[in-house]
């Protein structure tokens, strides 16, 4: 029998139009704007592309940008993933709990967070708090903490993490190979979502940085904001664009090897 | 010498003693079964001789060796879960690999090796599939290769067929039960499933409240229970409640019926006594005035009649006289049941030889409640 295809109406069409042009027209008008000519203020040139790729600010505070998620993701990853498979398999009363702490950094608005980061790890060795990498990725492993701690969460309710964790130690796997050969494959699509929202935070995060005075790449695109109107629009698509080119990088990295990951099991 | 000996086990949680001082000694190449409902502590000694659960006292001794404190990844002990277990990012030859790439062979080796073993389950053209494009059975049969694999000097299996279809569970018990013979394993099996346990055993422990009740041969289990608990829980069993009258010559009462049986001679007289009888062992005839009653003979009227293929089972209501809702359940050729209708006058003949006694006096241990009906 062949196979109808599901009919779509009007009605569904006229909504996902609607939504959209919701996401797109914004990306269009910017698009337009940041044709636009500096001197003349009219259409079309690409002078204002020209001017981002030739500034050397927007690429040092973009590599900079990149290498603080980077870090960012690598220690997340290195702390919440065997805590949270811990928790799942040895103490999974714990779960509500760490729950409830990882909503703190929901609460707490990046200004007070700042302040209080700044105050707390004022005695701390400069090589720390005086560069980004050590002060700032500190501060984003925080704001990451729970975009991770839940995708990872999920990630493991989904997988029957006892059953796997004796299987591989009956047949003579250690904690570490366990960890790493059986259960991290299997949440690999958690960690990706948890890598991913943790890359868009620090793409995109501007206060803790203004504050603690490091120049990264959200600062360069509010300086340009504020000095030169088209290029801005540019840099705005341009990042728009890095930042989905740099989550495709994790998935192509994070990428499958095998079949469809089982989600359930008889228990 | 025994190969795997558990040595007064104990394990509580909180207030709950899921182990009571288990002994158990099974030699070299044997197939145990530990069988009991739920909750009965079959599954936490399992988990204790694989070593994912500590005993709060008590010695498990391999081959001589205590491996009470010894981690489960250094114990070599094959195991098949109940759930579905393979990893799911590993083809079927990469699950079977798995524990040989830890102990380091050769490459080659593990080819071959994986080969032999999925060759050996039935699943030699299974090789390259991940564990979602198997079925149930299939998994099983890959967990079963992969706990293999390793050479494990005891294999673990529990209720690996539970989650199975009636027809691929007793395919799969018949294949474990080869494969085990085969290779000459030495195994232990949880199961819940009376039927699982006396086909494919060397031994049968069955287990109640942390305790076992009996261990023996599957045969010695089902002639000869040696506790109500056994004689309920290994196939169906008839019991009539009674006193022993006449100890000489094998009297005793029931509902004020009087019964001769054999295994009454020598009890003590006034003695209360469980009278067990196999549905089988019944003999039940139609009752020609509806209420002759002979020498050993109960009179009721077929209650309901079931088919079970190669027989029918009856069960008959004995009436206010025998106690509220007293009957007798017999097993017939689907032939002869047709004669005895439902609503039909019947009389069973409780047989002199057949009949097991075992006494009622109590021993203060709680035992779960068993539905007669269902075992």
């Amino acid at each position: 029998m062949k196979l109808r295809r599901p009919k779509i109406t009007l009605s569904a069409t006229i909504w996902l139009l609607l939504g959209a042009a919701y996401f797109l027209l914004p990306l269009v008008g910017t698009f337009i704007f940041s044709l636009k000519s500096n001197q003349t203020g009219k259409c079309c040139t690409i002078a204002s592309y020209t001017w981002v790729v030739h500034n050397g600010d927007f690429w040092h505070t973009l590599k900079l940008s990149l290498t603080l998620a980077l870090e960012t993701i690598a220690i997340s990853l290195v702390l919440f993933v065997p805590t949270v498979y811990w928790v799942h398999l040895k103490v999974p009363k714990l779960r509500p709990v760490i729950a409830s702490f990882a909503l703190i950094p929901f609460v707490v608005p990046p200004i007070v967070l700042v302040v209080g980061l700044l105050d707390v790890f004022r005695g701390t060795p400069q090589w720390f708090y005086g560069t980004p990498q050590g002060f700032l990725v500190a501060a984003y492993v925080i704001l990451a903490f729970p975009y991770m701690f839940f995708s990872l969460d999920a990630g493991f309710r989904a997988i029957d993490v006892h059953t796997l964790t004796e299987a591989s130690q009956s047949l003579g796997a250690s904690w570490p190979r366990t960890l790493t050969r059986v259960i991290l494959p299997n949440i690999r699509a958690a960690a990706l979502a948890g890598s991913f929202l943790a890359l868009a935070i620090v793409l995109g995060e501007f206060t803790i940085a203004n504050l603690s005075q490091f120049n990264t790449f959200p600062i360069f695109l509010q300086y340009t904001n504020e000095t030169q109107a088209y290029p801005a629009a540019a840099v705005t698509l341009m990042s728009f664009g890095l930042t989905w080119i740099a989550m495709l990088s994790l998935l192509y990295i994070g990428r499958k090897r095998g079949g469809t990951p089982q989600l359930t099991g008889a228990r | 010498m025994p190969y795997l000996e558990l040595q007064g086990l104990h394990r509580h949680f909180g207030t709950v003693k899921a182990l009571n001082g288990i002994e158990i000694a099974l030699g070299e190449g044997e197939f145990l079964s530990l069988l009991g409902p739920s909750g009965c502590g079959k599954t936490t000694a399992l988990r204790l001789v694989a070593g994912f659960d500590r005993p709060d006292a008590g010695r498990i001794v391999v081959d001589g060796k205590d491996v009470t404190r010894v981690a489960p990844s250094k114990r070599d002990m094959g195991m098949v879960f109940q759930a579905y277990s393979l990893f799911p990012n590993m083809t079927a030859a990469g699950n079977v690999e798995f524990g040989l790439k830890i102990r380091r062979r050769s490459k080659e080796d593990r080819r071959k090796r994986v080969l032999d073993l999925l060759e050996l389950v039935g699943l030699g053209n299974a090789a390259s599939r991940y564990p979602h494009q198997l079925s149930g059975g299939m998994q099983q049969r890959v967990a079963l290769a992969r706990a293999l694999a390793i050479e494990p000097r005891v294999l673990l299996l529990d209720e690996p067929l539970s989650a199975l279809d009636a027809k691929v569970r007793v395919q799969l018990r018949e294949e474990i039960r080869r494969i085990q013979l085969e290779l000459g394993i030495t195994t232990l099996y949880v199961t819940h499933d009376q039927e699982e346990a006396l086909a494919i055993s060397d031994h049968v422990a069955v287990m109640s409240a942390g305790v076992i009740e009996q261990m023996g041969t599957p045969s010695e289990m089902y002639t000869a229970p040696s506790t109500p608990f056994v004689a309920e829980f290994i196939g169906t069993m008839n019991r009539l409640e009674s006193t022993v009258t006449d100890n000489s010559s094998g009297e005793v009462e029931y509902s004020g019926i009087r019964l001769q049986l054999d295994a009454a001679r020598g009890r003590t007289a006034g003695e209360r006594v469980l009278v067990l009888v196999r549905p089988e062992m019944l003999e039940l005839e139609a009752a020609a005035d509806g209420s002759a009653v002979g020498p050993n003979q109960l009179a009721g009227e077929v209650l309901t009649q079931t088919f079970l293929g190669p027989v029918t089972r009856l069960k008959v209501n004995l009436g206010a006289g025998a106690g509220a809702g007293a009957g007798l359940i017999a097993d017939m050729s689907t032939a002869r049941a047709a004669a005895l209708p439902v609503g039909a006058r019947v009389v069973a003949r409780i047989p002199t030889e057949g009949a097991m006694l075992l006494s009622l006096a109590d021993d203060g241990r709680e035992r779960p409640v068993l539905d007669p009906d269902n075992p």
